[in-house]
């Protein structure tokens, strides 16, 4: 497991069952249902998930804090979730 | 209630965009329209707003399909032909998106009915084709403060607007009066472009989607009007509502429903838009 014991993880999501766009979609769900400020962490596939799901988390507001390379094939990225202000 | 995964996959165009996200596709999950007229402007939008899984869809109509209709009336097929229009609708909406609840009515509104059926539903869709029917859906969603979509087609034109009662102006703050016999011809006798009902129809569903989910800015206090010909929109902008209006002011001068008589020669009921 890679130290992410400086951040503390409220949730976590798996979308290593899911390909594009649901990688995403399952991701912002989880980001959804989670307060401002609370940290999640997603369980993805090395390939396109790395490659777009960071960037479109970014695009709706989020603070990316980490991408963890777990060395298996799956990365852990770690999302601070903004609020937006709708 | 989180979404399944097959919800996730079926709405994932909806989710991803940021003015409907995880919370808009609920919204529309709960949401409610009443679709009037299962015609050119209706058939679109049924299909749309079951696709976009709106909750409970109800869809009104009297008629039967008829081999006329199918030119523009795209949710009904050549087999369906001599079935009722709603019945012949619901089986597509179903088809398309099993998840949502379909009512059907197959009847004609009148003052006597029309209060009744529009309390259960958020948003109200004007799918007529006809002067009676349109007053008649004006004048009961202003009384019952019930947001509905307007929309009207002829020939190569169209016509749209939203109305929020007692906020934004109504069809009768625009149009007076029920327009004298034979002013305006009917779709049979004028002829319509079948593509834009479907136009219309999809603008009409996208109000829908809009009031449900709260997206963007509604087409109220204004009216669109399309020319096919010149490929052109044109939005106008309405006087403020209510002044002097008869159903929609502070004094109202009309404040029960009326049902008008539509001179035969220009309305077959057989044969809506």
């Amino acid at each position: 497991m890679a130290d992410t014991s400086d951040i503390k993880i409220d949730e976590t999501v798996d979308i290593t069952d899911v390909v594009c766009p649901v990688t995403f979609v399952k991701t912002k769900v989880a980001l959804e249902e989670m307060d401002d400020g609370q940290v999640l962490s997603v369980h993805m596939n090395d390939g396109e998930p790395v490659q777009n799901v960071p960037r479109s988390v970014k695009e709706e507001g989020h603070q990316i804090l980490k991408l963890i390379d777990n060395n298996d094939g799956t990365y852990d990225l770690l999302v601070r979730k903004v609020e937006d202000d709708e | 209630m989180p979404f399944t995964n097959d919800q996730l996959e079926r709405y994932s165009r909806h989710i991803i965009l940021k003015e409907i996200g995880v919370k808009g596709q609920k919204k529309l999950m709960n949401g409610s329209v009443l679709i009037i007229g299962a015609g050119g402007l209706g058939a679109p939008a049924a299909l749309y707003l079951a696709a976009a899984g709106v909750g409970k869809i109800g869809i009104v109509d009297a008629d039967v399909v008829d081999l006329s209709n199918l030119q523009r009336q795209v949710i009904h097929t050549t087999a369906d032909v001599g079935r009722p229009k709603v019945e012949s609708a619901a089986e597509k909406m179903k088809a398309i998106n099993p998840d949502i609840e379909v009512k059907t009515y197959q009847e004609f509104l009148a003052s006597d009915n029309i209060m009744d059926v529009i309390k259960d539903y958020d948003f109200v869709l004007d799918g007529t084709d006809n002067f009676p029917a349109k007053f008649l859906i004006n004048d009961a969603c202003v009384m019952a403060d019930k947001p509905f979509s307007h929309a009207g087609i002829l020939r190569f034109k169209g016509q749209l607007m939203t109305v929020i009662p007692h906020e934004s102006p109504c069809y009768r703050c625009v149009f007076k009066e029920m327009p004298p016999k034979n002013a305006i011809p009917s779709c049979k006798e004028a002829g319509v472009v079948g593509a834009m009902a479907g136009v219309i129809g999809s603008l009409q569903a996208l109000e829908a989607v809009k009031f449900l989910t709260g997206a963007g800015e509604l087409l109220t206090g204004k009216l669109l009007t399309f020319d096919a010909l010149t490929m052109s929109f044109h939005t106008v902008k309405l006087p403020p509502r209510g002044d002097g209006c008869a159903v929609c002011s502070d004094h109202p001068t009309i404040t029960k429903l009326v049902d008008y008589e539509q001179v035969a020669c220009d309305f077959d009921p057989k044969h809506p838009v």
